[in-house]
């Protein structure tokens, strides 16, 4: 059994984790980094972003506008200190990543272009065309290529973290190709897992998307914190769920009812298509509900329609859009419009983590989407989440090295034991496992549907009752788990059970944070709690672990700097 | 009417047991006209036999993991649609041209070093500090690059490359893509830097011109141009004394 030391050690390799690893690195040269990924970083989730990432650049624009959209975006959750400071980094990262290649698209003065967003008062989601995640990842994964000091396992997939005197100390990790539990170890080490979409059935999210760093903090003992606030992007292809960008809207789409009626115009009459994406999806769910959405062979749908736009500008603003629609729907976005509907899209909710990224987990960091910073609240406003895993993927990277400049080392002896205890549990669980009848395809099939049924646009007291029942009896079944991969060798199914196993854990928390917020706010709407209450929670959710029960919660009080609690209209 | 029904026949390899691949056939339910041949695998893994195993992610075209050989093409399963095959039987092996490290999952740790080998990364004689602002470019100035930095690094192209077939030295198509990518970005100076590797006889030398590359991206780049681009960019740097760019 292999022992790599590190001073830093990241987990991820996405956008948030590979700007940790250089920024640990450009704040310490000396500092030695770690990237362990259960994928090659450029498969990341990052990559299917789309429309852009926000930022105050332009004259006409400011910190306080942005940090106020951002914070009545949110429904008031946010940490108003954490927008403050995000706000003012923003822009300074997307410079950087124009300095580190990224294709921007520009203004015709050679400027870093901007576009009009949902729930942003004016122009300032800084895009390249609709594959701005796309062109971010292979930009800062090829630029951290240079960096002699990042070291990368990849297609490593952490089980779990290590913990020595209260202190995170590194990872245990199965080499997907060796089959070879290695122990990582660092002085400090940085969760940058992405969310956790896979958990639902329908969602936009890849493959990948299974929540695993934020498991792995909760079984260490850390909070997580607000699980009960999933976005819903209005947008998501019938089917597959595949997303087409709000830069549809941002350009000037329309969303179209079966009447052909811009129905917006009873919900968010202000802002029409550029609403926020909690409201806009509990409308569409209301045309549903009314009769006024198309029936299709995958359900119930709307139309977005960029068909006024032109195809010149469709062309040059939207291309990926175009290229989606032709290879995965048949149609041409030019001359056809798009069928929609609302699917699962970002988890707000997250390790509970400070304005540096730090968790109360001392040498545990965490940031981007498995992350929750304090910054999205109950609503996260589109294209404030790629510039989060810039802004808090920096910040924690460089907390971690300056933790990392003055912590004890690792020492052998309790990992050596720490590592053969977490092997021996996964051969008995899963590797070795003889004789179950369950398949783990059929236990996350029923939870995602679940999930969907139970935890999704609109909640009731009933429904999550109920959900958190089923979840029981599914982990019940997931200790009866049969898995027919006996190899050693790129073991696919044994990962496949360790993050479902990982998701009925979150997904409890998830209906369990809902389940105690008796009221309706951001992305949480309850039927039975239609109303926002400040006085009983205007407070974060922090769910802990608890062996055998449903998670303990505590509440937290949100901190309000310049921008008193307002009724959220638009 | 009875259920609709397709055959896929796939690459089993286990180094632990198998001295050789083997193709193993599964008869699946094809339920849905939307179905694509990684939903085929998918049903598979859950449904059939979990030890399956293959690279997936985003199923959108954008990540890059699920490039195998469909009846003998490269593609992405994401966007290989089972109504273009049904009714015959559909085979699925890994990637051509790369060590298999088990059924469908290939090796590219060749790749992961040839894209690091030619710097794709902003190189300047002198970085412009972040209070500066960003570098002045158009959207014309993106357009001379734009194709190239499309690669979503799939490895279709080397797959479907037989200079890549017969000498793994060789640099390979999007190897040499990118690095003509960042060579002809306005904010690069890293043309001499990239020179050596991609100029040499394992370089753009080393292509015959098939084009086969450019025929299966699915992402509309056109390495077989970057390559002969290239080639003109080596000769030229000999030819004209000092008035080429850096």
């Amino acid at each position: 059994m292999d022992f790599e030391s590190y001073d830093v050690l990241v987990v991820g390799g996405g956008l948030a984790g590979i700007r940790a690893a250089i920024a640990a690195v450009e704040a310490n040269p000396r500092v030695k980094v770690g990237m362990v990924s259960k994928v090659y970083p450029m498969r990341s989730h990052t990559v299917s972003a789309e429309g852009g990432a926000a930022a105050a650049l332009r004259p006409e624009d400011s910190y306080e506008n942005h940090a106020f959209d951002t914070i009545k975006g949110s429904d008031y959750l946010a940490d108003q200190d954490v927008v403050e400071a995000f706000v003012r980094e923003a822009p300074v990262e997307v410079i950087q990543m124009e300095h580190w290649g990224c294709p921007w698209s520009r203004d015709p003065d050679g400027k870093i272009s901007a576009r009009p967003f949902g729930g942003m008062t004016t122009w300032r989601t800084c895009f390249a065309a609709d594959k701005t995640g796309f062109h971010m990842l292979h930009a800062v994964f090829q630029t951290s290529l240079k960096y002699p000091q990042i070291t990368r396992h990849d297609e490593a997939f952490v089980t779990k973290l290590l913990v020595e005197d209260s202190r995170c100390v590194g990872v245990v990790a199965l080499d997907m190709r060796s089959g070879r539990f290695d122990a990582i170890t660092a002085k400090s080490v940085i969760l940058a897992t992405g969310g956790l979409g896979r958990i639902y059935a329908f969602t936009t999210n890849g493959n990948i998307c299974t929540g695993d760093g934020m498991a792995l903090a909760y079984r260490a003992g850390v909070g997580l914190k607000d699980m009960e606030m999933v976005q819903f992007h209005p947008t998501g292809l019938p089917f597959t769920g595949i997303l087409i960008t709000e830069a549809v809207r941002g350009e000037g789409g329309y969303l179209l009812n079966n009447q052909g009626e811009r129905f917006l115009k009873r919900y968010v009459p202000n802002k029409m298509e550029l609403g926020p994406r909690d409201i806009i999806s509990r409308a569409m769910m209301t045309e549903f509900e009314e009769g006024r959405g198309f029936e299709g062979p995958h359900g119930k749908y709307l139309h977005l329609d960029v068909r006024h736009l032109g195809e010149e500008m469709i062309d040059r603003k939207l291309p990926f859009m175009r290229e989606l629609g032709r290879e995965f729907v048949g149609i041409d976005i030019v001359t056809d419009p798009i069928p929609v509907r609302p699917v699962q899209h970002y988890m707000m909710g997250g390790v509970d983590a400070d304005i540096s990224g730090a968790t109360p987990m001392a040498g545990l960091y965490a940031a981007g989407e498995c992350a929750n910073v304090g910054l999205n609240g109950a609503n996260r406003l589109g294209s404030n989440s790629l510039s989060e895993c810039l802004v808090f993927g920096a910040a924690a990277g460089r907390a971690a090295a300056e933790y990392a400049s003055s912590a004890k080392p690792v020492t052998a002896n309790p990992v050596d034991a720490l590592l053969w205890d977490e092997a021996r549990r996964v051969e008995v669980e899963f590797l070795e496992k003889k004789g179950g009848d369950e398949r783990i395809g059929a236990i996350r099939e029923e939870m995602q549907r679940e999930m969907d049924t139970g935890a999704g646009v609109f909640r009731t007291k009933e429904a999550m009752e109920k959900l958190i029942e089923q979840l029981g009896g599914l982990r019940e079944r997931f200790g009866r788990i049969r898995i027919d991969d006996t190899s050693r060798t790129f073991n696919t199914e044994v990962t496949a059970a360790m993050e479902l196993d990982f998701m009925l854990e979150l997904a409890q928390t998830m209906a369990v944070s809902a389940l105690a917020r008796e009221e309706s706010r951001g992305a949480h709407a309850r039927r039975d709690f239609p109303e926002r209450d400040d006085k009983k929670y205007l407070k974060h959710t922090l769910a802990f672990r608890r062996e055998g029960a449903r998670p303990r919660l505590e509440y937290r009080d949100v901190r309000i700097t310049n921008f008193q609690p307002q009724a959220r209209t638009y | 009417m009875p259920e609709k029904r397709i055959t896929i026949k796939a690459t089993r390899y286990d180094p632990e047991k198998d001295e050789k691949p083997h193709l193993q056939s599964y008869e699946i339910p094809f339920y849905d006209e939307s179905m694509v041949v990684l939903d085929a695998l998918n049903y598979i893994k859950s449904d059939v036999d979990g030890s399956l195993s293959y690279r997936w992610s985003c199923r959108m075209g954008i990540c890059g993991s699920c490039g195998m050989m469909v009846n003998g093409t490269p593609k992405l399963t994401c966007n290989a649609f089972l109504r273009d095959y049904w009714p015959q039987a559909i085979v699925v092996e890994p990637l051509n041209n790369f060590p298999i490290i088990r059924d469908l999952v290939i090796d590219m740790e060749d790749f992961m070093h040839k894209l690091k080998s030619i710097k794709p990364w902003i190189i300047r004689k002198q970085e412009i500090p972040l209070g500066a602002g960003e570098h002045r470019q158009t959207n014309e100035q993106i357009d001379d690059f734009r194709q190239f930095s499309q690669c979503i690094n799939c490895m279709l192209c080397y797959a479907a490359c037989p200079v890549y077939g017969l000498n793994d030295e060789f640099l390979g198509p999007a190897a040499i893509a990118l690095a003509r990518r960042y060579n002809l970005d306005s904010r690069d100076q890293g043309l001499k830097q990239r020179l050596p590797v991609i100029g040499d006889s394992e370089g753009v030398w080393e292509c015959s011109f098939v084009g086969e590359c450019s025929v299966v991206c699915p992402k509309g780049v056109d390495p077989a141009k970057a390559i002969q681009q290239t080639k003109l960019d080596t000769t030229m740097r000999f030819v004209l004394p000092y008035g080429n760019r850096e």
